[in-house]
């Protein structure tokens, strides 16, 4: 009768265990392989975070005077690596998708429970093998990016580590990506249709399309690069005839999709949050499904605005910047309908809904830092420098974490069955973004003004301008304590939330919280409506 | 009514007088010291106060949402079942979409200005014995130009440093002095990983790639001493790869050049 019989079956009960351990067990269940991914990509971004605080404190100062320069780049390698790989990727579309997916398209599990734990618990060893290469002789130091031929004459096994981690960790967001296209074409709740999925459905379709079409391509590359380390081929090994430019074109291949990767999800997210908290329906639903396959075709036809200095023909130059400054159009689109969705509403203001509005007005102003960089003549002034850095922290971390954030506070009622803390929520939030606007603002003009990324000194003249950018570092790091603390008071002591805290429509909200292990008691709502807010009953279809 | 477009009015244009102050009135760039950079200057003005229009706007339209719109105390049920609203949704696509080709077309033509489509491939002087590929950076001038002047220097980068090697003197230099007004083109190698030669008073950077030369134009107009900076990761001393140009009056670089040029060695 209805398709999602299998995962029924597959997810036999009385094999898992209960309570807490469940966590720690190889769970079949969508929503605790979506914990296990949250908690697990929470912790390696603490583990970022403190590389990024020893980078602040190495930048604190003009000389290299806090560890030995090549522990920096091992930091700084790292801190790329564990923020992209272990936190925002897994986090954004393993753990919220996992949690979302089967209960918006109205399944009881995801298409393929088996393959969904295997991704997750490809996650745990290699991220951990990643840190742990640091004691063997060193981790990677060539970046996050392994250019060659720096990632083939720096310490070898460092290298080799990073080069197996990342394709572990590519290899469970591809079975994630596989899974997430299968439970949404074809787990569907009869009934059900494409264009009545809540956003964050077409999100992850568009990003897993992204995944399975461009990941692929890095792990061949990289494969290609650990050749070259250990097996002494010359593929980009310029002494043996290779070409060093040839790699950048294959890894930003997939290292631009990658961005889309990070944020489309929390495109998705986004959408979901605020029509709840401002009580309206979401503004121009279909525009919004065009814009985001409309993202997912042009970001895959980008790459080369990463390689504007590396030497590319000029009319190669041109089509990219064209293809790159097109994006601002569907991503701008998005953006003019999140305001519209706020006009009008009747907005709680809440920790939920203060970080989206963080996110639309950093991610706004990394969106127009990005259109400008898009601009060979303008790139070629600050490519590689803080500008850089800056622009991508307003994208990743103003724009992604401040979702990751804000779902958070959305959706923790849903998962534990208790509310967060408002008060620690907004303080939280305030000291974010306060810390996050004072760490990366000043750091465009450093990039402006002649600081290189990547360096572990710098001219004594930025040294004022990097120490402001340092103090905005530290209050980030402390705006995780009021979250810790909130998020261990609220699990045992938070105030009782009932089944639908938010009086959301959305399909996930329609059973009890936390929800049963099959997630629905009887058969799954059919919701035609995810937005019907502002409608009676009645006339919600 | 009339009063609420008055005051959108009002709004709109208060956003771009401020954006514009701010565009013409804050510098956030270095000083000027290549034919580039005005060019560069110019189009970082123009992105500026677009950006800042854009930002200024959206940011004022969240907070005055999240203000106007915020739910009172005794308010209960939903805000209007707007669903959305097609002339609108038409009217921000076009109007990006004009804003950013614009702005694409805009920028081809500074970089055409800066010398970046021109061809680099062909008769170079320096490249004349071989038939190697020679992919470009920024040029500022024409072959034959170069030609004529002949301030070609051959550029080779390794871990750490920069050396500048001045065939017509047959003396390698690790300052690069260079005339002030005059055209130079430089030939550019690595010894051994992806380096990049950045200066920022010249608004230009271009990598240094090992086994492909690369070439970049500039024409100095400031006499003074820059920073030659690496922007390309290339290993633990990467923040400590730097030099200096010495951009100086045309006698006293023949006076310098004299000083260090070495006689043909006779074989």
């Amino acid at each position: 009768m209805t398709i999602s019989i299998d995962p029924q079956k597959t997810n036999n009960e009385s094999l898992q265990p209960k309570g807490w351990l469940r966590y720690f067990s190889f769970s079949l269940d969508h929503k605790v392989i979506g914990i296990q991914y949250l908690v697990c990509g929470f912790l390696f971004y603490l583990i970022g975070g403190t590389l990024a605080s020893a980078i602040r404190i190495e930048l604190a100062s003009p000389m290299s005077d806090f560890m030995p320069r090549d522990v920096y780049n091992q930091v700084l390698t790292l801190h790329g690596t564990i923020m992209i790989f272990l936190w925002i990727v897994p986090v954004v579309n393993g753990a919220f998708g996992n949690y979302l997916i089967p209960f918006y398209v109205g399944a009881r599990d995801m298409a393929f429970p088996r393959l969904n734990a295997v991704a997750f618990w490809l996650i745990p060893p290699s991220g951990l093998m990643l840190v742990a290469s640091y004691f063997v002789e060193g981790a990677a130091q060539a970046g996050w990016t392994a250019y060659p031929p720096l990632s083939i004459t720096t310490p070898q096994s460092g290298q080799i580590i990073w080069i197996l981690s990342v394709l572990l960790l590519g290899g469970s967001s591809i079975f994630g990506g596989i899974n997430f296209i299968a439970t949404i074409i074809k787990l569907r709740r009869p009934g059900l249709k494409l264009m009545q999925l809540p956003m964050y459905c077409w999100a992850m379709l568009g990003t897993s399309l992204l995944v399975v079409l461009s990941t692929p391509v890095l792990a061949g590359t990289l494969i290609l690069l650990s050749f070259d380390i250990i097996a002494n081929t010359g593929f980009f090994n310029p002494v043996l005839g290779g070409n060093v430019v040839v790699y950048q074109h294959l890894f930003w291949f997939y290292s631009h999709p990658a961005v889309y990767i990070m944020v489309l999800p929390a495109f998705g997210l986004v959408s979901e949050i605020l029509p709840v908290h401002a009580r309206k329906p979401l503004f121009g639903y279909t525009t919004m499904v065009f814009s985001i396959m409309g993202i997912v075709v042009l970001g895959l036809v980008v790459w080369a605005h990463h390689m504007f200095t590396s030497g590319t023909p000029p009319w190669m130059r041109l089509f990219f910047t064209i293809a790159t400054a097109f994006i601002a159009v569907p991503t701008g689109i998005k953006f003019f309908n999140w305001v519209a969705t706020l006009w009008g509403g009747k907005i709680s203001i809440n920790s939920a809904m203060l970080f989206s509005c963080g996110f639309i007005i950093n991610f706004v102003f990394g969106g127009i830092t990005g259109v400008a960089l898009a601009q060979v003549p303008f790139d070629i002034h600050v490519h590689d420098t803080y500008f850089v850095v800056a622009h991508f922290h307003y994208i990743v971390y103003g724009g992604t974490v401040f979702i990751i954030f804000s779902s958070i506070y959305h959706w923790f009622p849903k998962v534990t069955g208790k509310m967060l803390n408002e008060k620690l929520g907004i303080l939280h939030f305030i000291i974010t973004f306060i810390g996050f606007n004072l760490c990366f603002a000043p750091q465009h003009w450093l990039g402006l003004n002649g600081m290189p990324r990547r360096v572990a000194e710098y001219d004594p003249q930025f040294q004022f301008v990097n120490q402001i950018s340092s103090l905005g570092a530290l209050l980030m790091a402390i705006s995780t304590i009021p979250f810790l603390i909130n998020v261990f008071l609220s699990v045992r002591n938070g105030k009782e939330a009932g089944d639908n805290p938010w009086n959301a429509l959305t399909p996930e909200w329609l059973t009890s919280s936390p929800p049963p292990v099959e997630n629905w008691e009887g058969e799954a709502p059919l919701v035609e409506e995810p937005y019907g807010y502002g409608k009676e009953i009645s006339e919600r279809k | 009514m009339l009063n609420k477009n008055i005051y959108l009015i009002l709004i709109i244009s208060l956003v771009f007088a401020i954006s514009f102050w701010i565009g013409f009135n804050v510098n956030l760039l270095p000083a000027e010291a290549s034919i580039n950079a005005p060019i560069y200057d110019e189009l970082f003005k123009i992105l500026f106060i677009i950006g800042l229009i854009i930002f200024i706007g959206m940011t004022i339209a969240v907070i005055y949402s999240l203000f106007k719109f915020r739910k009172r105390n005794d308010q209960i049920g939903d805000g209007i079942a707007l669903e959305g609203n097609l002339s609108l949704e038409i009217v921000w696509t076009i109007i990006p979409s004009i804003i950013v080709l614009l702005i694409g077309l805009y920028s081809y033509n500074i970089y055409d200005r800066m010398g970046g489509m021109k061809e680099l491939n062909h008769n170079h002087e320096m490249m004349s014995s071989n038939t190697e590929k020679i992919w470009a950076g920024i040029s500022q001038t024409s072959d034959t130009e170069i030609a004529i002047n002949n301030l070609s220097i051959e550029v080779s980068a390794m871990q750490f440093a920069f050396l500048f090697n001045y065939p017509k003197g047959n003396f390698i230099s690790g300052e690069l002095h260079v005339p002030v007004d005059q055209k130079v083109s430089m030939k550019m190698e690595s010894k051994d990983v992806i380096h990049a030669f950045w200066v920022p008073e010249f608004r230009i950077k271009q990598d240094i790639i090992p086994g492909q030369p690369t070439i970049l134009n500039f024409t100095p107009t400031k006499v003074g001493k820059y920073p030659i900076i690496c922007a390309e990761l290339c290993g633990p001393y990467h923040g400590g790869m730097r030099a200096s140009i010495i951009v100086e009056e045309e006698s006293d670089y023949k006076e310098w050049f004299n000083k260090n040029k070495k006689p043909e060695v006779n074989l």
